[in-house]
């Protein structure tokens, strides 16, 4: 085909976070040919915000721990609706693949024994999360690139995928675009790694980058793969509200884990206000014994503050909306406070959360040493995704994985602070294994021109409205408000129907974008790109939450207040269909007596 | 809100200008704020790169009132906003389109360093133990977010052109992190010397001052590296010991 570039591989994996470079990593070391595919340069995926560590069940701190207790507590957090397959991987092989990364070069901070120091974090019962410093993110995200880029993969930086290419009902390759010159590409493949992350994007108050456009959700989607759990958004409790500028980014839990509290406006301790039932007998009830914890003091239940996010973002809402909140509209999170237990507190707080000192210093002109930050819930995760098996994370479209944020199935309902980083090397892993094993068993499909054609005059289409089309930037910004005001934290039927009739009014507008200049590096062209995947994810997103009459983890329906134990039977299940979407129930299967047993177990 | 006057370079590989805008700036905002307002409102293809917005992942290095910083965390309340704010790209690479240039250089100067490679584990379960104190030294040049600002700045590539020669200040603090790391066994001493170009520092400290994350990039990084080539290759004494070995 003229002007289109073609490269083939057997694996072709797109994105490269933590869960892309490590699926690409395994898929080079068992020998095929692989390409990663990377939205904006090496490295700089999201990753590199993950802040506050690693879980993985090695009992370094504490000895009672063990993937059985990890395991439990990933299917606590996530209200059971986990693939409980996937919570039972994740639990069993996370501590190899924290060891793996020390082994290719990541430095981990250390015990005194000279471990791998764990960190308290949310939901984990034990001291769980290896770490370093309030960066383990850019640790990892850079140990597996400079591990990576001498396993002999390809990688194709600053490029965006527009469309899987089918070979009838299986995956052929994909199409897309260099940002850099703005050429067209063919990526031919045997079997695809979806590794692109989230949607926060979708919302007006994230701590998600822009890259988080729902792409990889969206591209499977649309090759006819089932997406689940779509309603499930996770809102971080703590980001920053101001200044405006930065309202969104995330403040770490870490802060937290490390004796942090939160304070409304009276000074009141607001957390001690309301614990779950499910979470009573791990709670500490005094000030003195939540210090104690921190300090790893065995006998002593956690704070409140380090309930699981989606309690404690809906407790920080409640405040606010109750006139009790801090000037900006949020509430205050204070880690100057543990001066009055440990001598020297500024030189230790500056040690372990060096990038949020820096980060209030800098955007904020606080310090976090003599002052509390003042926070609030901001869009974060989402749980759900590409539906996945457990084992080899293929999603119901042949030769088509996904591992990371864009799968769905381990989080469950929601997600524990931690889970994220683990989750994006064991089942990077996984994926990239089974990738190559389908690209070793399985020819090269025919890429079809027709669909190829198709893509390239729809990507062109802006470019030849030029300037009188509609800005994509305000499209993007009123969904953006949209999705904020009317599927946030605290939903309502009517307002959700509300945010699909916006949505399917702005794939109309989407559909009349226009920009003007070259294909150059042309930041509007690249907006009015993503807008068709924020816009179906928005729309999976929001029908999904309709449909699900309960509150449960994330999703929190003001119409329906609590937990329904029907509901705790289904999974939601989006698919196209013809043109439209829909959405159905889909029974969890049947966990295994051995898992279940060890749920009752640690209750 | 007031409005402040912008000078934003447009341009690609054949030439460009400085193009003048002016738009409202709010409390708190920062210089990247102020191009993503521009970008929306009056240059809809104005080339940016940008990912985080926490100065987190270093992609959005550019050259503001001539000062080579990210422009995620540069507040404008920290400029004067009497006179227009000027913004340009990084000037040791070549210009892609607008703020964006071709960093690829980079990537290939890392790719040619000898990767990590670590001593036999110490423990019989395959894991290593290390003191946090040993850890600390090289966690400092861990914490960079390879937002080329350094490699900007550094007059051997900037006025001299020595790409070919120098890997630049970036790839001297990655090879102190390897070459300290308490656990690698690779020597690194012999293309420090050869290939790497490191007698071409002249220790001006630029480097280390244009760091967003602080690294002491002189004094921790590159002139340790310096003292192990010289140790090896220009000690009168060492030479003369490896004379009768």
């Amino acid at each position: 085909m003229p002007d289109v570039k073609t490269y083939s591989y057997d694996v072709l994996v797109i994105g490269a976070g933590g869960a892309g470079l490590r699926a690409a990593i395994e898929a080079a070391n068992s020998g095929v040919r692989t390409g990663v595919i990377c939205k904006s340069l090496l490295g700089k995926a999201h990753t590199v915000m993950a802040e506050g560590g690693m879980a993985a069940a090695m009992a370094n701190v504490d000895d009672r721990d063990n993937w059985r207790v990890h395991f439990s507590d990933t299917m606590r957090g996530g209200q059971y609706l986990n693939n409980w397959r996937m919570a039972e991987l994740h639990a069993r092989e996370a501590p190899d693949r924290a060891r793996e990364l020390e082994a290719w070069g990541a430095l981990f901070d250390r015990t005194s024994d000279g471990r791998i120091l764990q960190r308290n974090f949310g939901g984990h019962r034990y001291p769980r999360l290896a770490h370093v410093g309030d960066r383990t993110g850019l640790e990892m995200i850079r140990t597996l690139q400079d591990h990576g880029i001498h396993q002999g993969m390809d990688v194709h930086m600053e490029c965006t995928v527009l469309s899987i290419l089918m070979d009838g009902g299986r995956v052929a390759g994909a199409f897309g675009y260099e940002r850099n010159n703005g050429e067209f590409v063919i990526w031919k493949a045997k079997a695809i790694v979806m590794a692109t992350g989230g949607v926060g994007r979708a919302f007006k108050i994230t701590s998600n980058s822009w890259e988080y456009s729902g792409d990889g959700q969206s591209l499977a989607y649309r090759a006819g793969a089932d997406l689940m759990d779509m309603e499930f958004v996770q809102f971080h409790p703590t980001g920053m509200v101001w200044p405006p500028s930065v309202r969104g980014i995330l403040v770490t839990e870490g802060v937290r884990g490390e004796g942090g509290i939160l304070k409304n406006k009276d000074g009141h301790r607001f957390m001690f206000d309301d614990i779950p039932d499910l979470y009573k007998n791990q709670t500490s009830d005094s000030e003195e014994e939540g210090w104690r914890y921190v300090q790893g003091d065995k006998s002593a239940r956690r704070p409140p503050e380090l309930l699981t996010r989606d309690h404690v973002a809906r407790c920080i809402n409640r405040e606010v909306k109750a006139g009790r909140g801090s000037p900006h509209g949020g509430v205050f999170l204070d880690i100057a406070w543990i001066k009055k237990y440990i001598p020297k507190a500024e030189d230790h707080i500056r040690k372990k959360l060096p990038s949020m000192y820096h980060q209030f210093k800098e955007l904020a002109g606080i310090d976090i040493t003599r002052e509390p930050m003042e926070v609030g819930p901001t869009t974060h995760y989402i749980m759900g995704g590409i539906r996945v098996d457990g084992d080899s994370q293929m999603s119901t479209v042949p030769g088509l994985f996904a591992a990371g944020e864009v799968a769905a199935g381990l989080h469950g309902a929601n997600r524990l602070g931690g889970n994220s980083l683990s989750d994006l090397l064991v089942f990077g892993k996984r994926a990239g294994e089974y990738a190559a094993e389908f690209a070793r068993k399985n020819g090269q499909g025919a890429v079809d021109n027709g669909q190829v054609e198709a893509e390239r005059a729809r990507a062109l289409a802006p470019l030849e409205r030029g300037a009188s089309g509609e800005n994509p930037y305000a499209i993007q910004y009123e969904l953006q408000e949209k999705m904020q005001e009317l599927v946030g934290i605290v939903r309502v039927e009517s307002e959700m129907k509300e945010a699909i009739e916006v949505v399917g009014r702005l794939k109309e507008r989407a559909e009349r974008a226009g920009v003007a200049g070259s294909r150059i590096y042309n930041g509007g062209w690249h907006a009015a790109m993503d807008l068709r995947n924020l816009l179906t994810v928005s729309e999976a997103i929001a029908r999904c939450a309709v449909l699900r009459q309960e509150s449960r983890g994330a999703q929190f329906r003001e119409d329906f207040q609590s937990k329904d134990p029907e509901w705790a039977k289904y999974n939601l299940i989006t698919r196209q269909d013809g043109g439209g979407m829909t959405v159905e129930k889909r029974p969890i299967p049947p966990m295994p007596d051995e898992l279940k047993q060890i749920i009752e177990e640690m209750k | 809100m007031r409005n402040v006057e912008f000078r934003i370079w447009r341009g690609d590989g054949k030439g460009g200008d400085f193009r003048t805008y002016t738009t409202g700036i709010d409390d708190g905002m920062v210089v990247l704020d102020a191009v993503h307002k521009i970008q929306a409102e009056q240059a809809n293809d104005l080339a940016v790169r940008w990912n985080c917005k926490a100065g987190k992942c270093g992609s959005c290095s550019a050259e503001i009132n001539g000062l080579p910083r990210l422009m995620c965390m540069t507040r404008m309340n920290s400029l004067p906003l009497d006179e227009p704010v000027t913004i340009e790209p990084m000037h040791s690479f070549p210009p892609i389109k607008d703020l964006v240039t071709d960093v690829s250089w980079n990537y290939e100067v890392k790719k040619r360093i000898k990767p990590f490679k670590p001593r036999k584990p110490d423990a019989a379960d395959g894991t290593w133990r290390m003191q946090q104190a040993d850890v600390d030294r090289v966690q400092e040049f861990r914490k960079c977010i390879e937002c080329f600002l350094c490699q900007d700045v550094c007059h051997v590539l900037r006025e001299h052109t020595k790409h070919d020669e120098f890997i630049g200040p970036r790839f001297f603090v990655y090879t102190a992190a390897l070459e300290m790391h308490p656990l690698d066994t690779e020597d690194r001493v012999p293309d420090l010397k050869e290939t790497d170009g490191i007698g071409y520092c002249n220790i001006t400290t630029c480097c280390r001052q244009v760091c967003p994350e602080h690294i002491t990039i002189t004094e921790n990084a590159i002139i340790p590296l310096k003292e192990r080539v010289v140790d090896r290759y220009f000690d009168p004494l060492t030479r003369l010991f490896r004379m009768f070995k």
